[in-house]
């Protein structure tokens, strides 16, 4: 809900100082190791959206997964979230490059 | 193909940039979605380093210990470091009374439905209790495994409380709020002669799974309290000061470098 408000807020943003009539489609790229729900975020934006300039705008969700880098032998390796250790050597100290994502990538407006 | 639920969703078409299609046009934003929250965040961070101030988040399940840690916390440290505390619930406070009943400021913010806390409602708390001439706070976060780990409060450190009553996976089953853990705190280890099927072992090899050297750390305060393990990092951190300017906590990494700050 929280993150559903701040994005609402964002995008109603961004459409006014366009000066849109409303919002056609909102794009988000969401990582598996978020934290967020995509589903929850539907259920959310369902709810919330009446009202606002994107009260008839489609959510489109991108997911990412997660990749780490080693810190040891430095290959990226893609792995479960539970999992983050190197896939080439097993170290379990890696950082993690990708799949942690919670960001608004583009919307739609129509003028 | 949607990764999580399996749903049939696609990825948006590339329309371009600046390419308008029938009176529609697409704005490529690129912004965190928690931008607001994060900027708020760190005007409380700021706020923490201007006045010396230690701010650690405190996080766990529902039950965990985390109040009766701080009061044991604050029975050891008060007569050497001056402490306060933010409590986070949905509704009483209780919490705050236990800990101004040990002669602590305490503030309570009482969440509603809200099942964490975020920047904003720690900066209203703020406003109400000083924090000038404090060493350390506590921030206790809503008792929650799940939502409090995305909410950057301005915090310089997280520690998150697994207690022995739980499961010893449970940092395989919530790897976000583990792995953005600075310390994790085994709890009610005097019950571990009782509670069999925990090993902490186990639970230390799942949390080494989420990729970094989190260091895991014994304590009890009831019925054999142990705390020198907690009090020694606290102190060596409190003595330390790398927290100061030093970075956010290591909740999320920076892909594209567009979240420039976060991570280690």
């Amino acid at each position: 809900m929280s993150v559903c408000q701040a994005l609402l807020v964002q995008v109603t943003e961004i459409a006014r100082q366009r000066g849109a009539q409303a919002v056609d489609s909102i794009t988000v790229q969401i990582g598996l190791l978020s934290g967020i729900d995509p589903a929850q975020l539907r259920l959310a934006f369902a709810v919330m959206r009446a009202g606002s300039e994107s009260a008839t705008a489609e959510l489109v969700i991108e997911m990412t997964a997660v990749e780490v880098r080693c810190l040891a032998c430095g290959v990226c390796s893609e792995t479960l979230v539970n999992r983050l250790v190197c896939r080439a050597c097993g170290n379990f100290r890696t950082r993690v490059i990708a799949g942690d994502e919670l960001r608004l990538l583009r919307i739609e407006l129509k003028a | 193909m949607c990764q999580t639920c399996g749903c049939a969703m696609t990825s948006a078409p590339n329309l371009g940039a600046a390419a308008p299609l029938g009176g529609q046009h697409t704005v490529e934003v690129l912004e965190n979605l928690l931008a607001e929250n994060d900027r708020v965040a760190k005007h409380n961070r700021t706020h923490f380093d201007d006045h010396d101030v230690l701010a650690i988040n405190l996080m766990s399940s529902p039950g965990a210990g985390k109040t009766a840690l701080l009061e044991a916390t604050i029975l050891a440290l008060k007569s050497r470091y001056r402490i306060a505390v933010i409590e986070g619930d949905l509704e009483t406070d209780n919490d705050a009374r236990r800990i101004r009943a040990h002669g602590v400021p305490a503030l309570q913010i009482t969440t509603g439905t809200a099942c964490h806390l975020d920047a904003a409602a720690v900066h209203q708390a703020l406003h109400d209790l000083p924090i000038a001439g404090l060493d350390l706070l506590f921030i206790e976060n809503v008792g929650n495994l799940v939502c409090p780990a995305s909410f950057d409060l301005g915090q310089h450190l997280n520690v998150t409380l697994l207690s022995v009553t739980e499961g010893d996976d449970k940092p395989a089953k919530y790897p976000v709020i583990f792995r953005a853990s600075d310390l994790v705190v085994l709890s009610k280890t005097d019950l571990l002669d009782v509670m069999d099927d925990f090993l902490p072992e186990r639970a230390a090899a799942h949390l080494r799974d989420l990729g970094r050297d989190t260091p895991l750390i014994q304590t009890a305060v009831r019925r054999k309290p142990s705390l020198a393990a907690w009090l020694a990092w606290l102190e060596t951190e409190l003595r330390s000061r790398e927290w100061i300017y030093r970075r956010v906590p290591a909740r999320r990494s920076s892909p594209g470098g567009l979240l420039s700050g976060f991570g280690e």
